[in-house]
């Protein structure tokens, strides 16, 4: 018997991912500089992301499908990917945790997350978020001789095995009553049959949306998502704010539109009251953080709130503002965090809001840099969060959801209080101390990409749009 | 032959076991524990609808889930260690350096 | 792409490029990127010139920056004959203010920011001028606004540089605030913010009204006088002029191009750009002109009595551009644009030459100290004189053929308050014609009346600066030679080419009137003119007594209209000190009553206090963390299978 081979063309940069990973955990054997590393996971990025715009196609019995979809929230991890390499060197070293794992780990993490992009089949979805969360628990708990590091580490893990013993038995159940784990099977089984006979299958489908509810970290299963981000290394805090929210997202959105697509009216009564509260909750608690990592994780559970309003409102405008919204969101974000990074140096942790005071005096270029990304995530016009903000809340709006669309804005309108607090105590205030900037070339660099990202997609916002658009035709 | 709502019933029942282990006890390492009692607990279901159905994507499913439940111990573990060091207890409850 | 887009984004280059790498690496060669970028935008608004006589007009989106249904935001050029005319004019003043700049700015700290600032106000100018939608126009409206409260702010140290900044921010709300609603309306209205849409649709709502509190409100009218709002704002006409005498407070050069040439006679453009909507309505048409005739009086009667030469020049500026308003009131957008035309070259011009006296005098201002400069600085005064007779309306200069232009059509037009205006603007030319030569008269003839320091360091200016004032003397000029009047033109064989030019977007309304008619006209707005020079002649040089001892005998009047008709002071009586009195003592009256506290600082504190309340739940440890998401999973289920 003829042994076939798959297609493996899809699945090309996945594998080039595996590769690479496993190189870099062995090279990390006999290299000394450990930047090196990042070095070579760069270069790998960059032959990936070409792989990636070729590898249109589905593969492995219909488990894996690369489509438009896949392909730009692939992007998007591979954005993250450069970035957060791109920022971690300088506070490994400060940290004394300059450990060549850091990189192989990251790169597996992210092949997690392509793999939930691409999942067509609910078996790869789980090994896909596994992969991701498991390297990602590693991540946080990289500083280990921090107790909070720890902590974060501990909290994560075990809310997160929680949280997909939850999805697991989700599984179960929609495997046991449709015979099959394909996401287009189980479509094909509930429009025949529907939900309302079904109360089993109904379960099912809340598990779904309380594990995808974990990785974007919406309210009521955020509470992990302040401590981990607080605990981690700075870097690993971006990069987890983007990568496993957008992976999140991915599959949220590839599950609720392709295998529950004909009962939205079912998942979008869960999903709204969701939404609202991580609105809420992510933009109220904000308010009276004093450590700007924690302000910078209430601020993200708010952000996954907004793009909820994309998923609810279900149409292709609403998918692909969502996709534009996280794309935007993976720099301004970053941004943001590469600021805090540049703050930290050996003794002086640099996290305290109060550490920004006279910012704008001591350090100008870098005070000017967090205003645009402050202003930014406040979605204040002409930076690339309003321009976000805005199709999704259009998109909500044409698909009847004004009211929703109204409390977004107005819990928009409340984090304008602490992201512009911020850019208060750096211009009005005395510097209390000097504080010295860690820079390094690579934050450099990180910077300049983020800063010309949010400004540029901020006044020609078409381009990006527009492949979000084609993005989400394939799907 | 065993009918499929025993096995069912028995996966539920293990779960929700399990996930009471995990809000009540205060020991990580019990903690972990219940995780695996409710792995365990979609191992059965997913077993006994793969036995039910004919269908072999159960069985693979599970040989991930013991893996990734594996892999899940050997990191937990790990992490465990790390935290027993610096804080010498394995407790939830002298956990709480992060809140609000 | 088509290259025209690059008329607005050079100065944009220009500012980005001086801002980013002036303060470290271009410092004292600042000027250079600054000049070829506006040089090059002159040359490309010259070849739009070309193609607009060639009978195109250009219309393109550049870019769309949103779009979500029915709108749409987007960067949309639009050249046509108007914009083509203020294209020419913002360029070539803004280059040859730019070259003054350099000998005029020389050795200053913030060079290169004056720069930068200076290209960026000739972006937003630009984008103003050459938009295809009211959006655009409101962003490069508040974009000049802004430019201009950071040159008139631009010695931040001195204290009533930044004080005079911030009034015109103040000033300038009122009457944006007046010019966004009005686009809100136009938006509600026609469902679109687009020129072509709306103006081609105006005319078929000519007689909408709408139903407010029981008013029958007519449309057009609300549109118009809201837009007019902004007009008033920024063109300083009364009640809103009060911010442009101080705005004198930033270096020269930007008076000259920002608050004389371009930037003030964004107002007028505004009407003549918005004419197909103004001309439906009889009574905005009537506020336009009566608000710009009564301003340009009023302005022309400050001006006799003032001692700073800059702010001379600054209320003949407001008064002139009352008289563009009184044009575009009489239905004659033509001749008001042909005037705001030529006053570009003249009072761009007037104010270099002042820049160029102030350089000389050690930056005194005050004229009474002056005397004799031509002696010292014959280009400057050689320039300043005819710059003088242009704005007095000699015959044959650019001032005279505008002028003239505006008073025929005043009176021959069929507004109702023609004659009126006409009136009053034969007035105000006379009027003109006295300050600006009691300004001549004072600076350079007569004895020098400064102190020995001042005498010892008089000199001309450098080449950078007298090069310009040359140059834009010959516009002061000959500007006016494209719109000769028929009554002449016929003679000597020339085209109102200008009138020609714009019937296609602004029309050209025909004078009821004989060629008789025009001619008296003509002869008493060149008599008033040779009346007012005389005046001042017979005052400063023949009976340089008479003019303190006429003070003495009116000193009522003369202290009226030296403190400005105390509108200043009005508004600090009616408006500035009950807004402190209420602050200090009812506000904080209510503040300790807690009211205010209650609304002003209650909501954000209450959402604090709900906030570090909340905080709470966040308790750090696991178990209750799995317990709240096992009691929200639990909570959906029980909806989910119970609804």
């Amino acid at each position: 018997m003829p042994i076939a081979m798959p297609n493996l063309i899809p699945v090309m940069p996945e594998l080039v991912m595996t590769g690479v990973a496993i190189i870099l955990l062995m090279a990390e054997l006999v290299i000394k500089r450990k930047e090196t590393l990042g070095f070579l996971s760069l270069i790998s990025v960059g032959l990936i992301s070409y792989l990636l715009l070729g590898s249109a196609g589905t593969t492995f019995g219909g488990m894996f499908v690369s489509d438009g979809y896949s392909t730009f929230f692939k992007l998007i991890f591979m954005a993250n990917l450069v970035l957060t390499v791109l920022i971690s060197p300088k506070y490994l070293q400060t940290m004394r945790i300059n450990f060549g794992e850091y990189y192989a780990l990251t790169l597996f993490a992210t092949l997690g997350m392509m793999l939930m992009a691409s999942a067509a089949d609910i078996i790869v979805l789980y090994l896909g978020l596994e992969l991701m969360a498991l390297s990602t628990y590693v991540l946080a708990g990289f500083i280990r001789y921090d107790m909070k590091s720890n902590e974060a580490a501990i909290k994560y893990l075990l809310l997160g095995a929680f949280a997909s013993a939850i999805l697991l038995y989700g599984t179960s159940l929609i495997y046991g009553l449709t015979g099959t784990t394909n996401l287009r099977d189980i479509a094909v089984y509930i429009t025949h049959n529907g939900l309302a006979k079904n109360p089993l299958l109904m379960v099912s489908m809340i598990f779904f949306a309380v594990a995808f509810s974990f990785k974007i970290a919406a309210v009521p299963f955020h509470m992990w998502a302040p401590d981990a981000y607080e605990g981690a290394p700075t870097p690993i805090t971006a990069f987890m704010s983007v990568g496993p929210k957008a992976a999140g997202f991915a599959v949220l959105g590839r599950v609720f539109l392709v295998a529950f697509g004909s009962v939205k009216t079912d998942w979008s009564v869960i999903l709204i009251p969701i939404a609202v509260l991580t609105m809420a909750i992510g933009n109220i608690l904000a308010l009276s953080q004093t450590n700007i990592k924690r302000m910078l994780a209430y601020s993200s559970i708010a952000h996954a709130g907004y793009m909820l309003l994309g998923i609810i409102a279900g149409t292709p405008a609403g998918i692909s503002s969502v996709l534009n919204y996280m794309f935007i969101y993976a720099f301004m974000n970053i941004g943001a965090f590469a600021i805090v990074i540049m703050l930290r140096t050996e003794g002086f942790a640099g996290e305290d809001i109060s550490d920004y005071e006279g910012l704008g005096k001591t350090h100008p270029t870098a005070a000017a840099l967090m205003l645009v990304f402050m202003f930014s995530l406040t979605g204040i016009p002409p930076m690339a969060g309003f321009m976000g903000k805005f199709y999704l809340f259009m998109s909500a709006i044409n698909a009847g959801y004004t009211w929703i669309v109204i409390v977004a804005v107005l819990f928009s309108a409340i984090s304008a209080y602490f992201y512009l607090r911020i850019v208060m105590l750096m211009y009005m205030k005395e510097p209390k101390e000097v504080i010295q900037l860690n820079t390094s070339p690579g934050i450099g660099l990180a910077l300049a990409v983020t800063v010309s990202a949010v400004i540029l997609i901020g006044i020609l916002p078409a381009k990006v749009l527009a492949l979000a658009q084609q993005a989400v035709t394939s799907f | 032959m065993v009918p499929l709502h025993w096995y069912l019933t028995l996966s539920a029942a293990v779960f929700m076991i399990g996930m009471f282990g995990f809000l009540t006890r205060r020991n990580i390492i019990i903690m972990f524990m219940s995780v695996e009692l409710m792995l365990n607990a979609v191992n059965i279901s997913l077993v006994s609808f793969s036995h039910y159905l004919q269908d072999m994507r159960g069985h693979i499913l599970v040989f991930f889930v013991i893996t990734v439940a594996a892999a899940e111990a050997a990191i937990g573990l790990a992490i465990i260690i790390s935290l027993f060091r610096n804080k010498q207890t394995a407790h939830v409850d002298e956990m709480n350096e992060m809140k609000g | 792409m088509n290259s025209y887009a690059l008329i607005p984004f050079l100065p944009l280059a220009a500012f980005v490029i001086n801002i980013l790498f002036g303060r470290k690496y271009l410092k004292e060669n600042a000027h250079w990127v600054s000049i070829l970028a506006v040089a090059g935008s002159w040359v490309l608004a010259v070849m739009a010139l070309v193609d607009v006589l060639g009978g195109n007009t250009i219309n393109f989106d550049l870019y769309t920056w949103m779009l979500s249904g029915g709108f749409k935001v987007s960067v949309g050029f639009l050249i046509d004959q108007l914009t083509v005319v203020m294209l020419i004019v913002v360029t070539t003043c803004s280059t040859l203010i730019h070259i003054y700049s350099v000998g005029y700015m020389h050795g200053d700290s913030g060079y290169y920011r004056f720069f930068a600032y200076l290209s960026l106000f000739t972006f937003s100018m630009l984008m103003l001028v050459m938009a295809n939608n009211f959006l655009q126009l409101y962003f490069g409206w508040e974009g000049v606004g802004l430019c201009s409260y950071f040159l008139i702010g631009y010695y931040f140290n001195k204290k009533s540089a930044s004080d005079a900044g911030k009034k015109a921010f103040i000033v300038n709300r009122f009457g944006d605030f007046g010019f966004g609603l009005g686009i809100f309306v136009v938006f509600l209205t026609f469902g679109t913010v687009y020129y072509e849409p709306v103006f081609s649709q105006a005319g078929g709502l000519a007689e909408a009204t709408f139903n407010f509190l029981g008013y029958d409100v007519h449309l057009m009218t609300l549109i118009a006088l809201l837009l007019f709002c902004g007009s008033v704002g920024k063109s300083a006409q009364i009640p809103l002029h009060v911010w442009l005498p101080d705005a004198m407070e930033g270096p020269t050069p930007v008076s000259a191009l920002i608050h004389a040439a371009t930037m003030v006679t964004a107002g007028v453009f505004l009407v003549a750009r918005c004419s197909p909507i103004f001309s439906l309505s009889e009574t905005a048409l009537m506020v336009v002109a009566l608000t710009g005739a009564i301003t340009s009086l009023f302005a022309a009667t400050i001006g006799l009595v003032q001692n700073d030469l800059k702010r001379i020049i600054a209320y003949s500026t407001v008064s002139q551009l009352g008289y563009m308003f009184l044009a575009c009131g009489v239905g004659a957008y033509t001749a008001g644009i042909f005037h705001l035309y030529t006053h570009a070259f003249f009072k761009a011009l007037l104010f270099l030459c002042a820049g160029s006296v102030m350089h000389a005098m050690g930056g005194e201002l005050d004229i009474q100290k002056m005397g004799n400069l031509k002696k010292y600085m014959p280009v400057t005064y050689m320039t300043m004189l005819i710059a003088s007779f242009s704005i007095s309306g000699i015959p044959g200069l650019a001032g005279f053929f505008s002028k003239d232009e505006i008073l025929w059509m005043a009176y021959a037009g069929e507004s109702p308050v023609g004659k009126f205006v006409w009136a009053i603007g034969t007035l105000v030319a006379f009027l003109t014609a006295f300050y600006s030569f009691r300004l001549i008269f004072l600076t350079f003839h007569g004895k020098f009346r400064g102190t020995h320091d001042q005498e010892h360091h008089l000199h001309e200016s450098p080449k950078s600066m007298t090069i310009p004032l040359m140059l834009l003397c010959v516009g002061a000029v000959a500007a006016g030679w494209v719109g000769i009047p028929a009554l002449i033109g016929e003679k000597i064989g020339v085209h109102n080419y200008i009138a020609e030019f714009m019937k296609p977007v602004l029309g050209h309304p025909e004078g009821h009137g004989t060629h008789a008619e025009e001619m008296v006209v003509m002869l008493i707005s060149i008599a008033v003119g040779l009346a007012g020079i005389g005046l001042a002649y017979f005052m400063y040089i023949l009976r340089p007594e008479l003019p303190a001892r006429l003070a003495q005998q009116l000193s009522a009047v003369y202290r009226v209209l030296f403190n400005k008709y105390y509108v200043d002071e009005l508004y600090s009586f009616i408006i500035v000190r009950p807004a402190i009195w209420i602050a200090k003592n009812v506000l904080i009256g209510i503040t300790d009553a807690r009211i205010i506290e209650a609304v002003v600082n209650g909501v954000p504190s209450a959402i604090a206090a709900f906030s570090s309340g909340l905080r709470k739940i966040q308790t750090g440890l696991m178990q209750h963390y799995a317990t709240i998401m096992a009691t929200g999973i639990l909570i959906i289920v029980a909806i989910m299978l119970l609804r």
